[in-house]
């Protein structure tokens, strides 16, 4: 039997997060009612004419810095002819020939080892509108309503080399790019809505056979795990297919999630005839160095560069660097935390982020953003717990309490609460001597070799103290009375 | 070079326009003619030169990324107003097949 | 009045000798006596002319506006005006109001001109003839058994039968030039980026310009001073300084008032396929320019022959893929019976557009698709560039080009209407000047057989203020301009 090797390349359309459409003035706003921001250019009124967006070429400059590209100089854009109902010109403005991003690379993760996946390009253009059938609410009967809110919408088109060896190779792109693209504020990456999707380009061939198959292109995949499903569903499909000695015809593809697998879609007719040409009423795209530099200033550092940094300067291990790298609000929470908590505190600031605020954050179903308790708080909060002022158990409560917005620091609730820990150990040790006077019963129980009776012992001192006092020094306080 | 009926109607569905093979075939006539005369330019020698896409060399003036539009509503439906069929806000469209 | 110039209607309207509002209705009662003859409007619409006649006047009382203020202009149908039925000449755009004004109306309001209605078209600006048009030819005033050329026709029968004392035009291949010189008008195509598209429907976005027709550079100058400038909505509106483009016209000057002038004279202007009744014409004007003080020299423009191949690679492309948002979907003709999407759009474009416009529409369709690209689109784009490089060295040479608006007078209506290369053929002079970006005028330079014969003027960039001087000299010289066709007292 054969041994086949996939190979696989993405196409990734990301919606650049400018206020204004990218020809028009229109809001990228999502969610307004029907053509509600479509105006007289974006609904292609006879004689309107496009002016490109400054940010939406700013956004293509950033990506293209962040992955080590070229910024052409000068790029051009295109017509790309076609009729559908969603496309009001009869055309998309586009990059053909020329596009603003040349080459770059990303890396990627892929279990323990680093893989390099080399950009082929991308390219600025703009979105179409909406069509909506039947069904979902809508009855127009046989017919389809346009919407074309979403026409002229920024995207960068992102394309890869077909650097891609497998459906994990392919998500853990998926999820770096969308990671990157993020983390550089060019798209906020919402793939429910569409800011964020991916067309895999995948063929099969025969291990050691110098060129590549016949690719199909699977469209529009708009989550991470229907990528996986659907070119898992597409590898086999091929292979099945020419393992049974049939042909791969290039063909676009849908992935329907209800039954997991692909589908062949009904042909744009003449899809493969776009007519591209340069479009006259757009002059060519100049980007000089200063321009570039100038935004190269405002970049912030990159997740690969931050996560090294991280590792060497608070001694994190490549784990957590990951985990806390894997957004710029993330790791620009955890790092304002450490600001706070001390530079020594870093460890405990990384599970406390990585853990505790994790946890609870999941659990409510919010965003880094959004969280009740900032950075600032929870690092004046671990730098109590490092000074030996509260308990870690003690600790949970203050957390608990700016979570709930009672408080305004970590320092504040204690004081107001009495809140810190019993270290006096002359006081501990009257308490102690008290509680072994009243508890005769217990001290008996121990001695006779019951271990159960010193934990409960314990347990009294906690609760003598409402916790406050240490444990550690309370076990060892009863260890050396009761020997 | 001449051109043939398939082109002619190769080329109109391409730009969405019915023909009958009548017209296609008066079209052609003319569609030879026009290319008899085009086809003039094939006889130079153009190596090395620059395609010249606009009237001037310059590069392309750039928007500030802002948002200008408003009272969005009343112009939705002055443009709706002079549109073929709309129901809901939207454009309607014979159903639209993926 | 109808013979006053725009200057001295003006004045008229400033001395209260007149009122916009009287004005505005003199024009209307000769647009309803002799529009009927001719079929130069499209759209007239009483109430809104009088209605900004009204507010001009209030203007003018006040003692404000500037030198347009009451005055009506007709524009052609391809400029959207709120409000305005805009057809652009075609049936697909028949019963289309449009939203919004072009940015050429726009300049024509806030000067406090009034839009005396919409003038005929070759329909989406495709013809030499104005035969191709939805609603019917437009004839011309002097003899209208003749076209009054294309694709302006409209604005230029209305302008040279009186009906209105100055109109507007866009010039893709020749459309305001060769109208200008079969109406015994001046009209003007500036230099590329001058006057904004914004709202000006269409044709072949890297060639379309907007400019003035009227009864002589002395009004196009101000006709110009209107609709010049930025705007930020046309990418290739070219951001510059404003500019009196009458500036030179009142200079005073001697018995030789172009001394120092060198003007070209193109070979492949003056060899054969110009009718020679007009090539006398053209070589007279030449002489009158010698004695207004104007040297002339020898050039050439080797790769002008192609011109008319290039274009109608160029255009037909930008053409193709411009009008495909004719769609029926959201604004415009769709055609009442169909079985679906793909249907729609094949029958609403089929009976929407007339046959030139599919004509053109199938010949850039078939130059941009794959395979052919290179060999027509990039060839002609090539060509192109050698025809600017060609009018650039001239322009090494001498300050104004001269040569023939149009190889002949007016034809007969329908003459060329069957076949296309003819008809093409008519734009052999006025081509050249679009590809290349270049301002151009035409004037008239005599009759011959009782029709009017066009003299070109082509400079080099930006230099439409002397370009509207030698016309302007010309003019102060001659009498031609003067004429106007008897049939319409």
């Amino acid at each position: 039997m054969k041994q086949w090797e996939v190979v696989i390349g993405i196409e990734t359309h990301a919606q650049l997060s400018t206020e204004a459409k990218i020809f028009s003035g229109s809001s990228t706003a999502f969610g307004a009612i029907p053509n509600l921001q479509a105006n007289a250019v974006d609904i292609a009124l006879p004689g309107v004419l496009p002016v490109l967006n400054r940010g939406a070429v700013e956004c293509a400059i950033r990506f293209g810095l962040a992955v080590g590209a070229e910024i052409a100089p000068r790029s051009v854009f295109a017509r790309k002819n076609y009729f559908y109902p969603d496309l009001p010109k009869g055309y998309q403005i586009s990059q053909y020939e020329h596009p603003v991003v040349l080459g770059g690379k990303l890396v990627i993760q892929v279990g323990d080892t680093d893989q390099t996946v080399h950009l082929t390009r991308a390219h600025l253009e703009e979105d179409a509108g909406k069509s909506l059938h039947e069904g979902a609410g809508q009855h127009f009967q046989g017919r389809s309503g346009i919407d074309l809110n979403r026409a002229g919408t920024p995207l960068l088109e992102i394309v890869t080399e077909p650097d891609m060896r497998s459906s994990a190779e392919a998500v853990a792109y998926a999820r770096a790019l969308h990671a990157l693209v993020r983390w550089i504020g060019i798209c906020d990456g919402n793939m429910q809505e569409g800011s964020f999707r991916c067309d895999a380009n995948v063929s099969v061939r025969p291990i050691g056979q110098p060129h590549f198959g016949t690719r199909r292109e699977i469209k529009n995949l708009n989550s991470f795990r229907f990528m996986q499903q659907a070119i898992d569903y597409e590898v086999q499909w091929q292979i099945a297919t020419l393992e049974d000695g049939g042909s791969i015809e290039q063909a676009t593809v849908l992935f329907d999630p209800v039954t997991g697998e692909t589908r062949a879609m009904r042909s744009k007719e003449d899809a493969h005839d776009y007519r591209y040409f340069p479009d006259p009423d757009l002059l060519p795209l100049a980007i000089d160095r200063q321009w570039v530099e100038q935004i190269r200033a405002q970049m912030p550092e990159l997740p690969g560069a931050k996560r090294d940094r991280l590792m060497v300067d608070y001694g994190l291990s490549l784990y957590d660097a990951e985990v806390l790298t894997s957004s710029l609000e993330l790791a620009g929470f955890y790092e304002a935390a450490v600001a706070i908590a001390g530079r020594s505190n870093a460890k405990a600031c990384a599970n406390w982020v990585m853990v505790d605020l994790a946890a609870r954050l999941n659990k409510e179903e919010r965003e880094i953003g959004d969280s009740p308790v900032s950075a600032e708080q929870l690092g004046g909060l671990i730098a109590r717990i490092a000074d030996g002022t509260i308990s870690t158990n003690m600790a949970r409560k203050v957390f608990d309490t700016l979570w709930n917005g009672e408080g305004g620091s970590a320092d504040d609730i204690i004081a107001s609460q009495g809140l810190q820990q019993i270290t006096d150990h002359a006081s501990l040790e009257r308490l102690i001597d008290e509680l072994l006077a009243t508890n005769a019963t217990m001290v008996a129980e121990f001695r006779a070799g019951k271990e159960k009776a010193f934990n409960a012992l314990v347990g009294q001192a906690m609760k003598a103290t409402r916790g406050k006092a240490n444990p550690q020094q309370v076990n060892e306080l009863l260890r050396r009375k009761l020997a | 070079m001449s051109l043939t009926l398939e082109q002619v109607h190769r080329v109109a569905h391409l730009a969405r326009i019915e023909i009958s093979d009548a017209e296609a075939a008066s079209t052609l006539g003319h569609l030879n003619e026009i290319f008899a005369l085009i086809e003039e330019m094939q006889a130079v020698d153009t190596l090395g030169i620059e395609p010249m896409a606009h009237a001037q060399d310059l590069a392309q003036r750039l928007r500030a990324d802002r948002v200008t539009e408003s009272d969005q509503l009343a112009q939705r439906a002055a443009f709706q107003a002079i549109a073929p069929e709309t129901e809901a806000g939207l454009y309607l469209v014979p159903k639209v097949i993926e | 009045m109808i013979e006053h110039s725009l200057q001295a209607i003006a004045l008229s309207l400033k001395s209260k000798e007149i009122s916009s509002v009287e004005l505005t209705q003199l024009y209307l009662d000769r647009i309803a006596r002799y529009n009927p003859r001719l079929n130069a409007y499209l759209a007239v619409d009483p109430a809104i002319s009088l209605g900004q006649a009204q507010a001009a006047d209030e203007r003018l009382a006040r003692g404000e506006g500037g030198p347009l203020t009451g005055i009506p202009i007709a524009h052609k149908d391809i400029f959207c005006a709120r409000g305005w039925l805009t057809t652009c000449g075609s049936k697909m755009l028949s019963s289309f109001v449009s939203p919004y004004d072009a940015a050429v109306i726009s300049r024509f309001h806030a000067a406090g001109a009034v839009v005396l209605g919409k003038t005929n078209m070759d329909e989406f600006a495709m013809g030499s003839s104005n035969e191709t048009s939805f609603f019917g030819p437009v004839h011309n005033p002097w003899d209208t058994t003749r076209v009054p050329g294309g694709s302006s026709g409209g604005s230029a029968a209305a302008v040279a039968a009186r009906l209105a004392p100055a109109a507007t035009g866009t010039d893709t291949g020749g459309s305001i030039r060769q109208p200008a010189a079969l109406c015994n008008l001046t009209g003007m195509k500036p230099t590329y980026g001058v006057i904004s598209r914004y709202g000006m429907i269409a044709f072949a976005s890297s060639l379309d310009q907007a400019g003035p027709l009227g009864r002589s550079a002395a009004d196009c100058a101000l006709l110009l001073n209107s609709m010049a400038g930025f705007d930020e909505r046309d990418s290739t509106s070219l951001n510059r300084p404003a500019e009196d483009y009458g500036r030179e016209l009142n200079a005073a000057a001697g018995a030789k008032p172009l001394a120092g002038l060198k003007i070209g004279l193109p070979e492949e202007f003056f060899g054969e396929g110009c009718a020679p009744e007009v090539m006398h014409l053209v070589e007279a004007a030449v002489a009158e320019y010698r004695q207004l003080g104007a040297e002339t020299v020898a050039v050439s423009l080797p790769s002008m022959g192609l011109s008319v191949a290039a274009y109608y690679v160029i255009a037909p492309a930008e053409a193709s893929s411009n009008l495909a948002r004719f769609d029926g979907v959201r604004y415009g003709y769709r055609a009442p019976d169909y079985h679906d999407l793909t249907d729609m759009y094949c029958k609403s474009r089929a009976q929407g557009f007339g046959a030139e416009v599919k004509r053109r529409i199938l010949i850039g369709t078939y130059v941009l698709s794959h395979g052919y690209y290179d060999a027509y689109y990039l060839q002609a784009q090539r060509i192109r560039r050698l025809i600017a490089n060609d009018f650039a060295a001239a322009f090494r040479q001498c300050d104004v080009i001269i040569g023939p608006t149009s190889p002949s007078t007016a034809f007969k209506l329908g003459e060329k209407a069957s076949d296309p290369v003819q008809m093409y053929l008519s734009d052999i002079y006025t081509i050249a000047v679009n590809l290349a970006g270049l301002p151009g005028i035409s004037l008239s330079c005599g009759f011959a057989g009782g029709l009017p014969a066009g003299l070109q003027l082509i400079g080099d960039y930006f230099t439409e203020a002397r370009l509207l001087n030698v016309a302007h000299r010309y003019q102060l010289a001659t009498a031609w301009h003067l004429q106007r066709p008897a049939a319409f007292d």
